[in-house]
């Protein structure tokens, strides 16, 4: 009987097996999908009408934009224009935001925008604004959280990529920018192979004004010339100082995947900002000759404006003796993260089969100590087993990246083994890992790299996409994988597609964006010179050969709406006023044969479209944003004539 | 089985019907309409008074309405007479639930099909306009 049972177990057993590996080899594609358990669907369905948990933002890559995203639910709400035109608003298409993407280089429609990072006090995100980096033409930009909309961007000078950018000290009394290619400072025609005499690294201080947000070039450190990658600001015992990492210690300037990866161990950079700052204020700088370009936008004159600026206070770390130190870190460090408690630095290194972790504790005493193994240009660079905290073994191939839950853990992505590897903070054991599909670059929980994380998700943001979704030809989108992180183990929930290419990505609770979002403009606020306020105040004026219609839009027509008077070859500016007064409802304009995109326009805004009409004709005009009812009502004529008619429009007839 | 469900279902319609017989069942919305807006006591003309609500008048709502002829909404002149003061003012303030509930506002709906908009306007500028049509009685 015993002996039968046991016969039947092992018949069930096998059954059962034979059963998982007859549908594993037919399923269609064969491939590895990953572990989903029955309540993911439950986890990340956010009901029709109900709102999600989080906010996040997702940097757009080479989109230059940044995206908003709902968690758990990874629903898309907003692209927000930042560095790229976006011709479905008209964003640096119209004359109110064209100043937006001013640069020394002239103007500039795109970048490369990698790292957004939320505004903080006291170490964590209060919601005030996001900034985030422009790397390709170096610039931060400053993204206003009540309207959703760019309202600042900073060019970085003597800057050859601004990738180690935009971080934020624990007040966001700055934003840090470092070059990810060092590039004669100040920049002159030298040859390449003089790399070494010549090339130099720089490290840029913005200053963040507490009420406005205006952010101003408080100072630049000039490092050593090699490659400056990622930053964090210390917290807690650690605030005052921020750490970069830096790679190409070996100043190659040719075949960087090779000689660039020779040296064992690169560096952090030490920052002592607070002691950067006595310095500046005790005059040890010199002031260097640069033109960068500083753009702001009004929200009362809807309406950006370009400063020029001339110069930058520079600090020089031969001169300025304990303002930085360097922690030697192994294999092309990357990412560099602060923990919670601000007493340890975790770096990934590209091409590392662990993760170094520094204490500051140990770092400080090591300064006392002078532990020094030398030192490179006037900064000495600290032992290693005199900062080092642990070393995390068995985290798979190449950590890039990583974040923290404030429960202990930290959580890194392994681009080369594709997968998120979770560790106990302390005593440096890996406890859990989950794969990634496909290579992991950067991951995000939200608040990770503060010093009070929200935890509850992590999302992967993954840098290879092949088969996760229905193939749209050779292009695909990016993915992200959203993963529960609530319990000890990590569950994959969810994948949702991206847009561009997002590196790294932040998230914050909705509630404390929602109570402080804005609905509309208040037209009585509305200061646009060329804004009609009110029906009574559209008209139509000629300069010269420029024609400058004030045009008011509400549910549903223009007034004007019937113009005659305009002649080929005019500059037709056309102003465009929403009068509406209500939540959602923008208007839109755009006329036949206008060269560019169409202008949408919020409720109490103001956009201007330049028309150049080139043929005589009558030229239909029309709201492009359905409206109301009569949405379809809502359009127009203007007249282009080859002789001299006299302006007139609808009420002066 | 069935009729018991009946009578539970009865039962519902008459909580529902006689639940929360309160006082403000009692108010006059026919006359007053619904909204913030319980009681306006009205004293001479305040010309300055009048002014200011011309001046709102005039950047938010001439896109729709005039005071002397039908627009895209209903002329505004003479408004004081056919509408109490509190109507007037719930108009302006609670447009939305107006034109839902309103048996007068959902037949201006019906006529002009365009659904009035709250203007981000407080309840002094409403005040305010009010006034100015009290200016225009006879336009």
């Amino acid at each position: 009987m015993k002996n039968f049972r046991i016969k039947k177990f092992w018949l069930a057993a096998m059954s059962i097996i034979a059963i998982i590996v007859i549908f594993g080899a037919c399923s269609k594609s064969g491939r590895n999908k990953g572990m989903v358990e029955s309540d993911a669907a439950e986890k990340v369905y956010v009901a029709p009408g109900t709102y999600d948990e989080f906010y996040a933002f997702m940097s757009g890559g080479f989109s230059g934009q940044i995206s908003v995203y709902g968690l758990p639910s990874g629903r898309l709400f907003k692209v927000i224009p930042v560095y790229s035109q976006n011709p479905e608003n008209g964003y640096g298409y119209t004359e109110e935001t064209k100043p937006m993407l001013m640069t020394s280089h002239g103007f500039i429609p795109w970048d490369d925008a990698h790292h957004p990072d939320l505004s903080q006090t006291n170490g964590v995100p209060d919601g005030r604004w996001i900034f985030i980096n422009g790397n390709n033409t170096p610039r931060i930009a400053r993204i206003n959280l009540k309207t959703f909309e760019t309202n600042e961007i900073i060019e970085i000078p003597n800057t050859g990529g601004n990738h180690a950018s935009a971080f934020v000290t624990p007040n966001t009394e700055y934003v840090v920018s470092a070059t990810r290619f060092s590039v004669p400072y100040p920049q002159s025609d030298v040859s390449i192979a003089d790399y070494k005499k010549y090339f130099k690294g720089a490290i840029s201080y913005i200053k963040v004004d507490q009420v406005s947000g205006k952010m101003s070039l408080a100072f630049q450190i000039l490092m050593p010339g090699f490659d400056y990658d990622l930053a964090h600001s210390g917290k807690g015992p650690s605030f005052g100082w921020s750490f970069f990492t830096c790679y190409n210690s070996e100043q190659a300037s040719t075949l960087l995947e090779v000689n660039a990866s020779k040296n064992d161990k690169d560096f952090i950079a030490a920052v002592n900002w607070k002691k950067a700052e006595e310095a500046v204020a005790a005059g040890k700088f010199k002031i260097m000759n640069c033109n960068y370009f500083h753009n702001t936008y009004n929200d009362e004159t809807h309406s950006a404006t370009t400063e020029k600026l001339t110069s930058v206070k520079v600090l020089d770390p031969k001169e300025v003796p304990g303002l930085i130190y360097y922690l030697p870190t192994p294999k092309s460090p990357h990412g560099v993260d602060v923990d919670p408690t601000g007493e340890y630095i975790a770096c990934g290194g590209k091409l590392a089969a662990m993760i170094p972790v520094h204490s500051f504790t140990k770092m400080k005493k090591a300064i006392e100590e002078k532990k020094f193994d030398g030192e490179i240009d006037g900064i000495p660079i600290l032992k290693y087993d005199a900062v080092i905290a642990g070393e995390v073994k068995d985290c798979g191939l190449g950590p890039l990246h990583t974040e923290f839950d404030g429960k202990g853990y930290a959580y890194t992505s392994a681009f080369i083994t594709s997968e998120v590897v979770k560790w106990k903070v302390g005593t440096w054991q890996v406890v859990d890992r989950i794969p990634s599909y496909y290579s992991i670059g950067h991951l995000m929980v939200p608040g990770g790299d503060c010093a009070k994380p929200f935890g509850k998700y992590l999302v992967a943001l993954n840098k290879i996409t092949k088969d996760r979704y229905l193939p749209t030809g050779p292009e695909m989108c990016q993915s992200a994988q959203l993963i529960d992180i609530s319990g000890d183990k990590m569950k994959l929930l969810l994948d949702f597609p991206t847009i561009g290419e997002p590196h790294y990505a932040q998230a914050i609770p909705a509630e404390i964006l929602v109570k402080n979002n804005q609905r509309i403009f208040p037209i009585e606020q509305n200061k646009h010179p060329y804004a009609a306020k009110g029906e009574k105040e559209a008209k139509v004026v000629r300069e010269g050969s420029n024609v400058h219609i004030y045009m008011t839009m509400t549910r549903s027509h223009f007034m004007p709406d019937n113009i005659e008077g305009v002649k080929v070859g005019d500059n037709v500016y056309i102003h465009t006023t929403n009068l509406e007064q209500d939540w959602d409802v923008p208007h839109g304009f755009a006329i036949l044969g206008a060269e560019y995109s169409e202008l949408l326009v919020m409720p109490g805004q103001t956009r201007t479209l330049v028309w150049r009409p080139k043929e005589v004709g009558v030229y239909p005009f029309y709201c492009t944003d359905f409206c109301s009812a009569l949405h379809q009502e809502m359009s127009g004529y203007i007249r282009v004539s080859n002789t001299n008619i006299p302006i007139s429009y609808n009420s002066s007839k | 089985m069935k009729k018991l469900i009946l009578f539970a279902l009865g039962m519902m319609f008459f909580l529902i019907a006689c639940g929360g017989g309160s006082k403000e069942d009692e108010f006059d919305h026919l006359k007053y309409g619904y909204g913030p807006i319980k009681k306006v006591d009205l004293g001479p003309i305040d010309q300055a008074l009048a002014d200011k609500g011309k001046q709102t008048f005039e950047i938010k709502c001439t896109a729709c309405h005039k005071i002397d002829q039908r627009y895209v909404a209903p002329k505004l002149g003479g408004v004081t007479k056919r509408r109490s003061p509190e109507f007037i003012m719930n108009m302006i303030l609670n447009p939305a639930e107006m034109i839902q509930k309103h048996p007068e506002t959902k037949k201006l709906l019906a006529e002009y099909n365009v659904p009035m908009t709250f203007q981000n306007v407080t309840k002094d500028d409403a005040r305010a306009i009010l006034e100015y049509f009290r200016t225009c009685e006879d336009k």
